[in-house]
């Protein structure tokens, strides 16, 4: 994975920090302040070093890793037992290139995109209202608090057959499942947010007669946002993940990734098993990059995004 | 220990003229659930035209008062009237909000008071440019100087047209030559608006620059020790500060801070 590399100065007289942290995203406002900070030659240089870094180091990472599969392929696995890991080749030609599993895959895969988006749409509403409840009075917060952390502590894998058995084993207990894993963040990120307003601009509000709805939508929710979209950014993920275990778990209805992953397991196709997981792999990390983008577009102008260190 | 008395006015159509008082404090007191006697004893009245600064060590209370005259947070006891249509509350802090521009900064307090659009967008035209910060409107506060901020939070204040205006240390954050640049500005406000006055600080040199009546505060519990008027006029230049009479009073004022203190 690879960082977007820039450098912003940690203040104006040109002290540099690289940001260069998985996930953290300097906002594109920081390139006007580096030629105002008079200090430009010199950042640029660095910039541009970095930025070198940052493509090459992940590669760097990657070439060991590709050649370490190779390795655990060739010299540690005996040829009759290669099916377990095969060689990157064959998972292209086999599994990528491969018409059949291919458009198995293409399948599967718009049937998880179906649950995850389903699934991340009910959470963040369902999660949102929670987190506003709990905002607006202390009992609702002290009410209602243990069942959100409740609901992290429980396995959701414990529940699933209970959902299966409940619901059916179709679209809605899937969504079920992806929602009952990505609520956490989201009630928990909110209520954050919707607390950690300052309390000199509480009581500037006090002072002007606010009632609780627009204070809520004037002060609250602005200065929420970016824990709000800091948790949609791991729901995100947690999403895709609900959506593929739903689908292990029933392997009932239409096969998404999880169903296609086991049939792949059970009949020992491993360059095949091998490209599914890549697949769910970049689905994973694609909806944590359109959140993560989506948040920069919001905040990314009055929030350095790059203070929240995830 | 008796109910305090706290009344506002309920005729909203009766426009204050300018010696019309504002604010009266009488035998107020003010004890927090701890116990902690804030303040004990305080009579106050401020007219309109009137700039009264109160100055006090740390923690006698000042502030205290400001959150009195504003409701923020009631008296414990004694006799409390604001008279003001409408107050304008500047805190130590700019307490801009970080993701609305300058100018939506400005409309914010229109925005809470229902203000029509066309008078908001006016009023928040004409408290930018005396402020001074006509085309800084698109920035956000994080773009902003310390002393930028402050005119910032000035002008959202002065779009409700106060006649009350709180002031709790606003200048007390920034350099000394932005705060100086600051109390002329302020003054020069205070000349074409006439509203009523209560500003909080701890600089006496500041005190007796900006007002026309200095209060000196005593801690432990909050009482009012002294009070001095300025006889220097309205027009007042930054020379001011280094003539004997100015001295004098700032003399004067420095004493009775030490008397109350001892």
């Amino acid at each position: 994975m690879s960082a977007p590399s820039r450098v912003r100065p940690s203040s104006i007289e040109g002290n540099t920090v690289t940001a260069t942290e998985q996930g953290v995203e300097p906002t594109v406002q920081a390139e006007g302040e580096l030629i105002a900070a008079g200090t430009a030659p010199l950042v640029r240089r660095r910039r541009r070093g970095s930025r070198l870094l940052n493509i090459a180091a992940p590669l760097a990472v990657f070439g060991v890793l590709i050649g370490a599969w190779y390795a655990i392929t060739y010299l540690v696995l005996e040829p009759g037992r290669r099916f377990l890991m095969p060689p990157p080749q064959e998972v292209i030609t086999e599994g990528f290139l491969d018409e059949q599993a291919m458009e198995k895959i293409g399948d599967a895969l718009w049937n998880t995109i179906e649950v995850t988006f389903t699934g991340l749409a009910f959470a963040i509403v369902i999660g949102m209202a929670w987190a506003v409840a709990m905002s607006q009075a202390k009992v609702a917060e002290r009410s209602l608090f243990p069942y959100a952390v409740a609901l992290q502590c429980i396995p959701i894998l414990a529940l699933v057959p209970l959902i299966g058995f409940w619901f059916g084993y179709d679209f809605p207990a899937r969504v079920i499942v992806c929602v009952l894993i990505a609520l956490f963040p989201i009630v928990s990120n909110t209520l954050f947010g919707l607390q950690s307003v300052d309390r000199g601009q509480h009581e500037l509000f006090d002072l002007h007669g606010a009632g609780r709805l627009t204070r809520l939508m004037k002060l609250q929710f602005p200065a929420a946002m970016p824990a709000i979209f800091a948790g949609f950014r791991i729901s995100a993920g947690l999403s895709v993940v609900g959506a593929i275990v739903g689908d292990v778990f029933f392997r009932q209805g239409e096969p998404g990734l999880g169903i296609v992953l086991d049939n792949f397991r059970s009949r020992i196709q491993g360059p095949e098993l091998f490209a599914t997981i890549i697949v769910a792999a970049l689905l994973g990390f694609a909806t944590f990059l359109v959140f993560g983008w989506l948040g920069k577009l919001a905040v990314g102008r009055w929030y350095d995004t790059s203070r929240d260190g995830a | 220990m008796s109910a305090p008395a706290r009344s506002r006015p309920d005729t909203a159509g009766s426009i204050p003229s300018s010696d019309t008082r504002v604010l009266h404090f009488r035998d107020v007191a003010k004890t927090f659930p701890d116990g902690t006697v804030a303040l004990e004893g305080v009579d106050l009245d401020i007219r309109r035209g009137e700039f009264v600064t109160v100055v006090g060590p740390s923690g006698c209370g000042k502030s205290t008062l400001l959150r009195i005259a504003s409701d923020l947070s009631p008296a414990t006891s004694g006799d409390v009237q604001v008279d003001a249509q409408r107050i304008g509350y500047v805190f130590q802090d700019a307490t801009l909000l970080p993701w609305r521009s300058v100018l939506k900064n400005v409309q914010l307090l229109g925005e809470l008071h229902g203000m029509g659009r066309s008078s908001l967008n006016q009023a928040t035209r004409d408290a930018i440019d005396l402020v001074g910060l006509t085309g800084h409107e698109k920035k956000l506060p994080r773009e902003l100087s310390g002393g930028m901020r402050m005119r910032a939070s000035l002008a959202r204040s002065l779009t409700l047209d106060p006649d009350l205006f709180l002031f709790d240390e606003p200048f007390g954050a920034l350099d000394e030559i932005t705060r100086e640049r600051l109390n002329d500005e302020l003054l020069s406000m205070f000349r074409t608006k006439r509203f009523g006055a209560l500003f909080i600080t701890h600089s006496v040199s500041e005190a007796v620059y900006m007002s026309t009546r200095v209060l000196v505060m005593s801690g432990r519990p909050g009482h009012i020790v002294g009070s001095f008027d300025v006889p220097f006029g309205t027009d007042r230049t930054p020379e001011l500060r280094f003539t004997p009479e100015f001295a004098a009073l700032a003399g004067e004022v420095s004493h009775a801070l030490r008397e109350g203190h001892s």
